[in-house]
């Protein structure tokens, strides 16, 4: 066995640059995915039956293809169809969002049919139109009870972008191979960018933990 | 001090499914009255009041509300502004402090400026007697102090009318009383009320009007005088002897 972490330690920078890429295909996809997911959550819920089907279909479409097989659809199969050639950038965050969208659209559902339907009756009863009272009396308090099941998705999210790489987006993980094929060395460039992803897991867990407490305070 | 009908109610019928719950009413509210509407548990009297806002969407006959067929119309939310409500459970917004409680539906819905509602607010909360609690959040009050909060939220839409149901049924006993004041101060300034209640004593000494509702139909319609010195039909006998 011979590990040599020396051979990689002028390196790692260079790794640690493919953070901002990582992030920012999270962050995006984050955000699409939930207000895709918002839209779909409501479908699920709206009681009109094609809207219903619609999202449910959807829901299960993406539950049951592999998530590498829909970027690889997006990045190589639409230009073919369409003659627009995607960048990485945009084939991933539109998959991932697409993707996250499915997941989180479930768990935005069963956060909305928690809360009390008094507030909704409340809401309904000062004359406030649907969509209104949707965004700003009930998401908000179903937003409170699933923010962990959320947070697990966006972690989900932030490890699922590693697939980017293999569209040559360099991210932690591609600049990791970077390192690696330079110097024709695999195991440890991978451990430093698997402790890479590991830390910024860890710090969303720890903020989203923070972030949990301060939203209790007014219980 | 009653003048014109507010509220008509014309054959009212309300089913979920099989079940016929509101079978046939057929009455009127005028401007100014106090009705109170009182019966045995499931006779449909909550059904009945959120009829009335459309909560829930009669099955059979119609709604006027100034004169207007409301029974079947789109635009309820407009409608609904013009109808306050005043739950058992008080549903109060628990994320939102006291004063934006009853600010929001009149910056959101009437568009009236922050500042100006914040003033409005303030006033109504000194009313139902507040005033310092308006920074707090709901979950930090007592069950009474958050229907005050709640009668206030309604009013801040200066409906024409307020619905009520058993708002004081969801209370400790000693905190009865604080709501109910609240409620006769709000009559003295000739606000339309509907108030579903367990309450004999305060119904018989507020309202215009007993509603009395058996089985889904308007059993008696009467002065609290008549209703509670001679009821007419045999159930509302009975029902005020278990009550009284
Ligand atoms: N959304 C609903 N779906 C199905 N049945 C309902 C619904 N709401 C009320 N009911 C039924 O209608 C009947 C009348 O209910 P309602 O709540 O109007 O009675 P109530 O007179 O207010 O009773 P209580 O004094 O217990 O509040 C009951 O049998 C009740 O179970
Ligand atoms: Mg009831």
């Amino acid at each position: 066995m011979n590990l040599d972490f020396s051979r990689v330690w002028g390196s790692i920078p260079f790794i640690l640059q493919g953070i901002p890429t990582t992030l920012q295909y999270t962050l995006l996809s984050v955000v699409f995915g939930f207000l895709l997911g918002v839209i779909l959550s409501l479908c699920k819920i709206s009681g009109i039956k094609p809207l219903d089907y619609f999202a449910q279909a959807y829901t299960s479409i993406f539950r049951g293809v592999p998530l590498i097989l829909m970027l690889s659809l997006v990045y190589f199969g639409i230009p073919q169809l369409t003659g627009y050639n995607f960048s990485a950038l945009e084939a991933g965050v539109i998959t991932f969002s697409l993707n996250s969208a499915a997941y989180v659209s479930e768990t935005i559902r069963a956060g909305i049919l928690a809360v009390d339907r008094g507030q909704r009756e409340a809401a309904m009863s000062l004359g406030v139109p649907y969509l209104l009272y949707m965004w700003d009396i009930i998401l908000p308090q179903a937003l409170k009870n699933i923010l962990p099941a959320l947070v697990n998705e966006s972690i989900n999210l932030l490890k699922d972008t590693a697939l980017v790489s293999t569209l040559g987006a360099q991210d932690i993980l591609r600049s990791a191979q970077i390192v690696g094929a330079e110097k024709y060395l695999y195991f440890e460039p991978l451990i430093i960018a698997g402790v890479i992803y590991y830390v910024l897991v860890i710090t969303l867990t720890f903020g989203a933990t923070a972030l949990e407490k301060w939203m209790r305070r007014i219980d | 001090m009653t003048g014109d009908r507010i509220i008509q109610v014309e054959d009212l019928n309300k089913s979920f499914g099989k079940l016929h719950v509101l079978k046939g009413i057929t009455t009127n509210i005028h401007k100014g009255e106090v009705v109170a509407i009182i019966g045995p548990s499931g006779c449909g009297k909550s059904t009945f009041l959120r009829c009335l806002n459309l909560l829930e969407e009669p099955t059979g006959g119609r709604i006027y509300f100034n004169g207007k067929d409301i029974s079947h119309i789109k635009e309820v939310a407009k409608i609904r502004q013009h109808i306050g409500m005043v739950f058992q459970q008080f549903n109060l917004f628990p994320h939102k402090t006291v004063l934006e409680n009853i600010t929001y539906a009149p910056i959101k819905i009437k568009k009236i400026d922050k500042n100006e509602a914040k003033e409005k607010g303030l006033v109504l909360l000194a009313k139902v007697g507040l005033q310092e609690k308006a920074d707090v959040y709901p979950s930090r009050l007592s069950g009474g102090q958050k229907q005050r909060v709640a009668i206030a939220r309604s009013l801040a839409m200066e409906p024409e009318v307020i619905l009520f149901d058993e708002p004081t049924s969801a209370l400790d006993p000693e905190m009865v009383k604080e709501v109910l004041d609240v409620m006769k101060s709000l009559i003295s300034t000739g606000i339309t009320m509907a108030i579903v209640t367990h309450e004999m004593n305060f119904a018989r000494e507020v309202s215009d009007r007993i509603f009395f509702l058996d089985g889904g139909k308007l059993a008696e319609d009467a002065t609290p005088e008549n209703f509670f010195s001679q009821p007419q039909c045999d159930r509302a006998k009975q029902f005020l002897e278990k009550m009284l």
